[in-house]
């Protein structure tokens, strides 16, 4: 049904454009063509919508508790160091706390930040390489950060 | 005490009511350039006209070329939408009095659609979005003898989407729609909820599929500017929002 219609269209009136009709021929939005994709339909876009609602609800927890602890609690924003990460981390609460904002902050942020470069970028060349440049960016950030988390050595020297 | 009102009134009304506005147009003209320009006009107009009636006093006694779509003129065909100082409406329900005349008035064709001369846009894509949602009853089964009977209170909960007129003043004033245009646009989304709401139409599950297309409600972001350039005071984005409860209450 959504596929087929073109034939039922008839040409865009005033659509032959020569010498004597010099106004550039812009192709309509949302015209059927060859490179139309058949079906962009699926449930991805309802789960990354989802997504954003659900991790944002338990970011404000976590991120309000982790800037309280690092910034304000006991002696504040001086107290951090090395030996206080390495505290924190031995307990494994507060490994799953950051491992669980490190996910949560990256993928919200990164997801975000996808629908910008959907609103915004308007060649696809343009959306492709920034899209690019943000996926190599979340993925390295959230790697390194779990393996810092899981391999981390309090007696390294 | 009523005899000097009267005469304050008499008085009022035999002073001329006219005044002189101006109206900023964008013209743009395929057959002469392929660049846009702003042309002034000034009208002898009444404050308490229609900006469609100073496009009608332009047309009509001062520059025949000026193109701009109407029809009923009275707010219920929805030809006339139109960027009116910024703003999408429809000029047969913008009074001049209540836009500053002292200022220009600036017309512009509304945004995201190809112009094709003056004020007058390609409204295509927009009324394929339309059809793509299938706004139409679906049924399954034999058709009933009589009527399909509902309930006021079943009537009641799709009564504010059964107002648009199709004027694509929504669509035209989400920058969602702006960018690329493949999003469907608060209209389209807006006639599907008249129908997904609708207690005898049997077709909800197919249009819930079409809008969670990539280009579907999930591409809304809530900027409300459809609901402020709704000429009919549809809460659009509310009906988009309960959409996409709709398709998230039917998976989960």
């Amino acid at each position: 049904m959504s596929s087929d219609t073109t034939s039922a269209i008839g040409p865009v009136e005033g659509a032959a454009y020569d010498v004597d009709n010099p106004a550039p021929y812009i192709e309509p939005p949302r015209k059927r063509t060859g490179r139309t994709p058949k079906s962009t339909r699926g449930n991805f876009e309802m789960a990354a919508w989802l997504f954003m609602r659900l991790s944002g609800v338990v970011l404000v927890v976590l991120v309000l508790g982790h800037l309280l602890i690092q910034l304000f609690l006991d002696g504040g924003v001086s107290k951090i160091g090395f030996a206080f990460v390495a505290g924190r981390w031995a307990s494994p609460f507060w490994q799953v706390w950051d491992l669980l904002m490190l996910w949560l902050a990256m993928l919200h942020g990164a997801n975000g930040l996808r629908t910008v470069i959907n609103d915004y970028a308007e060649r696809a060349n343009t959306r492709l390489w920034l899209k690019g440049l943000l996926y190599t960016a979340t993925v390295f950030t959230i790697l390194l950060g779990t393996l810092v988390i899981f391999t981390f050595d309090p007696n390294i020297r | 005490m009523a005899t000097p009102v009267l005469d304050k009134v008499e008085k009022e009304s035999a002073a001329s009511p006219y005044i002189t506005v101006t109206f900023r147009i964008r013209r743009f003209n395929p057959e002469i350039s392929d660049a846009v320009v702003w042309e002034d006009f000034a009208v002898e107009i009444d404050p308490k006209e229609r900006v469609l009636d100073g496009l009608h006093k332009i047309k009509w006694d001062m520059d025949g070329t000026l193109t701009f779509r109407r029809s009923c003129a009275h707010g219920i065909c929805g030809s006339d939408a139109m960027r009116i100082n910024g703003k999408n409406r429809l000029a047969c329900k913008t009074l001049i009095k209540d836009l500053n005349p002292e200022k220009p008035i600036t017309i512009e064709p509304i945004k995201g659609l190809t112009v094709l001369k003056d004020l007058v846009v390609d409204m295509e894509p927009f009324f394929q979005a339309y059809r793509d949602v299938m706004p139409f009853l679906i049924t399954k089964g034999n058709e009933p003898t009589r009527e399909r009977k509902q309930s006021p209170e079943d009537r009641e909960r799709y009564d504010d989407t059964t107002k648009c007129i199709l004027c694509a003043a929504c669509t035209s004033s989400c920058p969602v729609f702006w960018n690329d245009g493949q999003y469907f646009g608060p209209a389209a989304i807006v006639n599907a909820h008249r129908f997904i709401f609708d207690s005898r139409d049997e077709g909800g599950e197919q249009r819930l599929e079409i809008l969670n297309d990539k280009d579907g409600v999930w591409r809304c972001r809530t900027t409300f500017n459809c609901t402020d350039a709704c000429p009919r005071g549809i809460e659009i984005t509310k009906a988009i929002q309960e959409v996409k409860r709709a398709l998230i209450t039917r998976r989960y």
